[in-house]
């Protein structure tokens, strides 16, 4: 069996990535993705807990985790295109005025 | 055979992961991120947790990411500009601590050994019930309030979407 700490390094490494695109990209679309990442990579982590310790709480933490998921790419979507309908941009540089 | 399947989809994970931030166009962006979403479906399989890997390629790679490649080629931003000397501070400052950040996890994970209280659900005992059914058991009965909860969170995204994205008149 695969030991529990190669499941939690590779969460890990791609949770560090989402950070990194976070951090470096200005698209916000690009961005939104990293953040989708990161929430991937702790899903990881969760079901490797849930397998080496017998348990399905943690499977059950990442449905919830996915739920919210979904309803947070609907409404940053939506929030997205409108930006995009006001600025006809999506650097987020460029949208720095809270009543532009 | 598991730790060869383990590292074939641990490293093309990483891969595409490193693939979506570092492509120019969300489009390519957005059918990687579909590929590391395949490939953490095919490690919860081998965790097993074959209802999270169908959900992960339903609710994911399916539904999500649907709806993020619609956006993408609604939005039609083209490629993005490169600019000047501030993004490279900015860059390297951002690379610099995420190393740091993930030196850290890195470590933690390595030396200390997980240990706790171990739950009913042995590999043998989820195989004889079923992942599907064992899974439902733990959802309806001791997380019935959770699973209300996130449909009332789920209505408010679904209102929250359509007040947004509507046209002004």
């Amino acid at each position: 069996m695969v030991p529990l700490s190669y499941y939690l390094l590779l969460s890990a490494v791609l949770f560090s990535i989402g950070a990194v695109g976070v951090l470096i990209r200005r698209n916000v679309l690009i961005m939104f993705m990293s953040i989708e990442l990161m929430l991937n990579a702790v899903n990881l982590s969760f079901v490797a807990f849930s397998r080496f310790l017998d348990s399905l709480e943690g499977q059950v933490f990442v449905f919830l985790v996915m739920a919210v998921a979904a309803a947070e790419v609907a409404v940053g979507l939506a929030i997205i295109i409108c930006i995009f309908r006001n600025k006809a941009t999506v650097n987020v540089d460029e949208i720095n005025l809270m009543k532009g | 055979m598991e730790l060869t399947l383990f590292v074939i989809f641990g490293a093309v994970a990483v891969a595409s992961a490193f693939m979506v931030i570092v492509s120019r166009n969300p489009v390519v962006s957005a059918l990687f991120l579909i590929l590391t979403f395949f490939c953490l479906a095919g490690l919860y399989v081998l965790l097993n947790a074959q209802f999270i890997a169908a959900l992960q390629i339903i609710v994911y790679a399916g539904a999500i990411m649907v709806l993020f490649v619609f956006v993408v080629m609604l939005l039609r931003t083209g490629k993005e500009a490169r600019r000047g000397y501030r993004l490279i501070f900015q860059k390297s400052i951002g690379i610099i601590f995420v190393v740091l950040f993930l030196l850290l996890l890195g470590s933690i994970t390595l030396m200390v050994s997980v240990t706790g209280m171990r739950g009913p659900y042995t590999a043998e005992a989820v195989r004889h019930i079923g992942n599907t059914q064992a899974f439902a058991s733990v959802l309806f009965t001791d997380y019935l309030y959770p699973f209300e909860i996130i449909s009332v969170l789920l209505l408010a995204g679904i209102i929250g979407a359509v007040v947004l994205a509507k046209r002004k008149r």
